[in-house]
């Protein structure tokens, strides 16, 4: 099946939601990888944005379980945050510790934004942890992580 | 409660009386277990509630044999329905050899069965449901909670449509559905806007384009006074667990926030009841009951458990209603002031023998089996052992599919899929094409024959065994175990994904199974479209025809480590 959505570039729903209002995803940006990404890479990448590993809270994660095509997998994220004032999410980086490399996509956020949350469809070339990590404005993080089970399928009950 | 010491003592003396054969005896059960007792129950409250599940397209009476091995990881270690044979007695305090023994377990199964006879048949169901009916016209409502449309010869040859007609019939008030969607997206189309009589309700289906809602989610009704919202969860990995090309448009999932907007939308609309009809599984609802708040009832499906009592999940009343139209719930509800505030349930077991089969249903059967009814009932050949399917890691049924796959398709090793329906077969009994559809009747039926590393195996059996045995039921996609033929090993269900299976062997030649070596595989329903290879019914009908009479010996090639 060929589909836009499988190509990297903003998904239609992405763009959906922006159109609503819901969210400005300004950029998604993929970063092209050499080795296959793990846990730690994906540690590496945290701490290269944000210094330390933040707590394990205020960032939710849609994703199913199981996936039906680990080539388009819905995820949604929404951070548990003000958007007004001093302190608002200013970027939500999502990683991949299963695929080539790492990184899904980098959004950005501003005041403006009324809400930090956007959905999107990335690719899995595996199970795996994905995991979307908020930078606020006033230097802390949060973090959301969901494991993702993609399956050979079939012998369903 | 019908009393089951009497029936067992007259039964079994009876038989020593004449020493004559089953027949006899269940002539002799006849007389002290009747249609009546079956039914018998002190109405309570508004609304009674009627729920089968998982009937397979079961039209006429079978012996189904429930699972001797079921377990549970994690939270749910030892808990209904991870309870079987005598422990299952001893939970429910059932007596052993009594009725509700030999209905809920596999326990002395074959003797009890030539005692007690068959059970379902859809005429027989009718009898009880027209009976209740009549005693509460304007309380009840009969719900479906799927997989109704396919597991036999009649249903795969008119495409669900012979279930259709019969579920018409009985005047179901709601369905929702799991293989139905194997028939493909036009068909289950055509079945919704031309043959189907009652709502298809599926709130958790979207479509993968807009993700947008597909069918109905809710449907209200008013049963004595009281508003009754029916909520319709379709099986969360139908695109995963069965062939995502038959429905490309499709996306499932169990969407807890989705169920809760859709019990909120309910109760804003005035439902005093909320009833979420059900293909999730048992231990998939039992998580989603602590997650989402105000579901009066969830009627469960999917994993086929029969429970003679519900389990309570904070104020959720979990209903297990069993398969293959073997079962019958009842649950009446009293409701004031919105709330429901007291509640009775009982398991009816639809014992074939004791019900009179109700006319009008028993001509509609005979009806849509016409066409087929010579070729249905064609004799292939004899079994020597019980042959069943049910149970995590093998069925005989199963173990007879992998030695056809494996002689007819000149194999090493054969897989079959775990799937959990399919009739029982005693000892003696002919083995007819029925019975082979009745194990084998799905829309994905090639069996293919292909090369695979020792690697892909372990990868399979991994894979598989994650879908059954992880700790959290959220993760669970599939049926039970993919069942081997020509192939040993062990598993441990506690180990964490990709590490459960181990001793890999060929039982050929006892020789370790090597990763990079590769074996010729033999299996059946594959979900990848384009898979070629003869259908596994006709495979299986050859081999049982070559074999005239099969036997299955004891299984002992899985080691299994809890």
């Amino acid at each position: 099946m060929t589909d836009a959505r499988e190509t990297g570039g903003p998904s239609r729903r992405t763009i959906l939601l922006t159109i609503g209002g819901t969210a400005v995803a300004a950029g998604l940006t993929a970063v092209p990888g050499l080795a296959w990404a793990d846990e730690a890479a994906v540690a590496e990448a945290i701490k290269g944005m944000v210094g330390d590993m933040p707590p394990e809270s205020g960032v939710t994660l849609d994703l199913p379980e199981i996936a039906e095509n680990g080539n388009t997998v819905p995820l949604s994220f929404e951070v548990d945050a003000p958007m007004s004032g001093d302190v608002y999410v200013k970027d939500v980086m999502v990683l991949a510790d299963g695929n080539p490399s790492p990184d899904v996509a980098v959004f950005h956020f501003t005041p403006m934004s009324g809400k930090a949350a956007a959905s999107t469809r990335l690719r899995l070339a595996g199970t795996q942890n994905v995991v979307a990590v908020a930078q606020l404005s006033d230097g802390t993080a949060m973090m959301g992580k969901k494991q993702v089970k993609v399956t050979i399928g079939g012998c369903g009950g | 409660m019908f009393t089951r010491r009497d029936f067992l003592r007259t039964a079994a003396a009876t038989a020593i009386l004449m020493g004559g054969p089953a027949g006899l005896r269940q002539a002799a059960a006849r007389q002290t277990l009747s249609q009546a007792d079956l039914l018998r129950f002190d109405p309570l409250g508004q609304v009674t509630l009627l729920h089968v599940t998982d009937v397979h397209a079961q039209l006429t009476p079978i012996y189904f044999r429930e699972p001797s091995i079921n377990l549970g990881v994690g939270a749910v270690e030892g808990k209904p329905p991870h309870v079987t044979g005598h422990d299952f007695l001893q939970m429910f305090d059932i007596p052993a050899d009594s009725p509700e023994c030999y209905a809920l377990t596999s326990e002395n199964f074959v003797d009890l069965a030539r005692t007690y006879g068959r059970v379902g048949g859809l005429d027989r169901l009718a009898t009880l449901i027209n009976a209740i009916r009549a005693e509460r016209p304007d309380n009840t409502l009969f719900l479906d909670g799927g997989d109704t449309w396919q597991g036999s010869y009649t249903s795969l040859q008119t495409r669900g449509g012979d279930m259709v007609r019969a579920f018409n019939a009985l005047k179901t008030d709601a369905m929702t559905a799991h293989w139905e969607f194997t028939y493909g997206e036009a068909r289950v189309r055509e079945i919704l806007d031309g043959e189907l009589d009652m709502p298809f309700l599926c709130g958790n289906v979207l479509d993968t384009l807009w993700e947008e809602p597909v069918f109905e989610s809710t449907q209200m009704f008013e049963r004595g006074g009281v508003q009754v919202a029916v909520i319709g969860q379709a099986f969360p990995y139908t695109p995963i667990a069965n062939p995502r090309h038959l429905i490309p448009e499709w996306s499932f999932g169990i969407r807890p926030e989705t169920v809760q907007e859709h019990v909120d939308a309910a109760r804003a609309a005035g439902a005093e009841v909320v009833v979420l009809l059900s293909h999730n599984g048992f231990d998939v609802d039992r998580k989603l009951a602590s997650l989402v708040s105000g579901i009066d009832v969830i009627l469960t499906g999917h994993t086929h458990d029969a429970l003679p009592r519900e389990v309570k999940v904070g104020k959720t009343l979990l209903i297990a209603s069993g398969s293959h139209g073997k079962f019958l719930s009842r649950l009446d509800l009293e409701v004031t002031g919105g709330q429901v505030t007291d509640y009775r349930y009982r398991l009816i077991p639809v014992f074939a023998d004791v019900i009179t089969p109700d006319p009008d249903m028993a001509r509609l059967i005979a009806e849509v089996r016409a066409p087929y009814e010579a070729e249905c009932t064609r004799v292939l050949g004899k079994t020597d052992d019980l042959l069943y399917r049910r149970g995590n890691f093998n069925g005989t049924f199963d173990d007879l599919i992998c030695q056809a796959l494996l002689a007819e398709r000149d194999a090493e090793i054969a897989l079959s899929p775990g799937f959990r329906w399919g009739a029982t077969l005693l000892p003696g009994q002919d083995i007819t094409i029925d019975d082979v559809y009745s194990m084998t009747a799905i829309t994905y039926p090639n069996a293919y024959r292909q090369a695979m590393t020792g690697e892909m195996l372990k990868t399979i059996l991994e894979d598989v065994a994650d879908n059954l045995f992880n700790d959290d039921p959220f993760y669970q996609q599939g049926g039970d175990m993919v069942r081997v033929g020509g192939l040993g090993y062990s598993i441990d269900i506690q180990k964490p994904m990709g590490s459960r299976i181990s001793d890999m062997t060929l039982l050929k030649t006892g020789a370790p199974i090597d990763p990079a070596r590769e074996y010729v595989v033999a299996g059946w329903a594959s979900v990848n479209e384009g898979t070629e290879g003869p259908p596994i019914y006709d495979v299986v009908s050859q081999y049982i025809e070559r074999q005239g009479t099969v036997s299955v010996p004891e299984n002992t090639t899985i080691k299994i480590r809890t």
